[in-house]
């Protein structure tokens, strides 16, 4: 029993400690952000590794939930004879939620792991600490850019998925099952507000803040060994996912 | 590591994909019209209750949208809710005494303006209002009515027995 309670309190100190750890590393982060904008070049390169390596796989993805969103809605909406509503049903749940979040959940796995294991890499290859020794803060060099490429990438992935999700949707809707396409786009214009929109790419950009943090953090401090690097990668899959999925909670109910 | 042209153009596409992307939602998805033609005029309609009817509503006539509801405000002098129409310019010959009425697309759709063409000789201009109105229909008042009237009807049957189930 007092076994148990002394582990206990161990890993919670342990949780605390990473949380601390985790806070101060953003915070150093934010004040060195404004000096990090001035240098272009370095961001163009990672938004190009975070955003443009990103485009297939959210693009096909896009495309298979909007279809898989067409399918279902089709078959649901036509219990009640309303399959015209089809366009507005797709539209919305894809703006609202499965945009963001599945955008998120990939963008953890295709460009947070890349993240990871580069700047584990890194560290467990002496490269950080030989920057350091040259007096180059690997913070405002290696760190911050990669940062910043994931939180300008994720909007505009974001809304790639969206628009493709509603073309797959109106694929399956309107190609395969003959939903009038008229309705199909009319009802959605008439249904969807700006509001919905800028929700979807709120949640985007808070969704890419967090993903972009949690990759940096752990790959920046990984245990310096192969191992290290692995554990690395993992931890910022599932963090990425818990973390995205939680603050789509907090999010969702702020802005209803 | 590739040339840095080619992670240019790469990251030139995605960044004019996004937009392009957002621009697509924003204009073509939303029921906000940036691309309002310029010749378009504007009617105006008083109704007694314009029930769900929303700024950016179309307004049909026959069933093919001829413009949108620009704004919707309650004018104290008359105690009515007048909604500014804007027509497209491309139907400026919609007789004056043509009326609108709140219509509903479908059971459970949006609200919508309704014209429907009138017999004068003479047509809309600029700024005109619409005479001849319909207002919506409430679906809570055709049903409190309704309820109403059958619970008058069995009130007046339950009378008399109403003191003796409260006693």
């Amino acid at each position: 029993m007092i076994v148990f309670l002394r582990e206990a309190s161990q890993g919670l100190l342990t949780f605390l400690e990473r949380v601390g750890l985790f806070v101060r590393f953003s915070l150093r982060l934010l004040a060195i952000l404004p000096s990090g904008l001035l240098r272009v070049r370095p961001i163009i390169e990672q938004v190009y590794n975070a955003g443009a390596l990103s485009l297939v796989i959210i693009m096909t993805c896009g495309l298979f939930v909007g279809m898989v969103l067409g399918l279902q809605g089709y078959d649901l909406l036509t219990r009640f004879g309303s399959e015209e509503y089809l366009g507005t049903a797709t539209a919305l749940s894809l703006m609202r939620e499965l945009g963001p979040v599945v955008t998120a959940l990939l963008f953890a796995g295709r460009a947070g792991t890349a993240l990871a294991a580069e700047l584990g890499l890194m560290r467990a290859t002496d490269q950080i600490a030989a920057m350091e020794i040259m007096a180059v803060d690997p913070m405002r060099r290696v760190v911050l850019p990669r940062f910043l490429g994931g939180v300008i990438a994720m909007p505009l992935l974001v809304a790639i998925f969206i628009v493709v999700g509603l073309f797959g949707a109106q694929l399956v809707g309107v190609q395969f099952f003959g939903v009038d396409a008229g309705s199909f786009w009319s009802q959605m214009r008439s249904a969807v507000e700006l509001d919905d929109i800028r929700e979807g790419l709120v949640k985007g950009t808070v969704f890419g803040v967090a993903c972009s943090l949690i990759a940096v953090y752990e790959g920046y401090n990984a245990t310096p060994t192969a191992e290290g690097v692995g554990r690395a990668t993992t931890r910022t899959v599932v963090i990425s996912a818990v973390v995205t999925l939680v603050l789509d909670y907090i999010l969702t109910a702020s802005m209803l | 590591m590739r040339s840095t042209r080619t992670i240019d153009i790469s990251t030139g596409l995605f960044v004019v994909l996004g937009f392009a992307a957002i621009l697509f939602m924003v204009t073509q998805i939303t029921n906000r019209e940036f691309s309002l033609a310029s010749d378009s005029y504007r009617l105006q309609a008083a109704f007694e209750n314009v029930g769900g009817l929303k700024p950016g509503a179309p307004v049909s006539m026959g069933g093919v949208s001829i413009g949108r509801v620009e704004s919707i405000q309650y004018d104290m002098g008359t105690f009515k809710a007048v909604a500014t129409l804007r027509i497209d310019g491309r139907y400026n010959a919609i007789p004056n005494d043509s009326d609108a009425s709140i219509l509903t697309a479908g059971l459970l759709g949006g609200q919508y303006v309704g014209l429907s063409p009138g017999g004068s000789d003479q047509s809309f201009q600029d700024g005109d209002s619409v005479e001849f109105v319909q207002d919506a229909v409430v679906l809570e008042n055709l049903i409190s009515k309704y309820l109403f009237n059958s619970a008058a009807k069995t009130d007046a049957a339950a009378t008399p027995a109403a003191p003796a189930a409260q006693e």
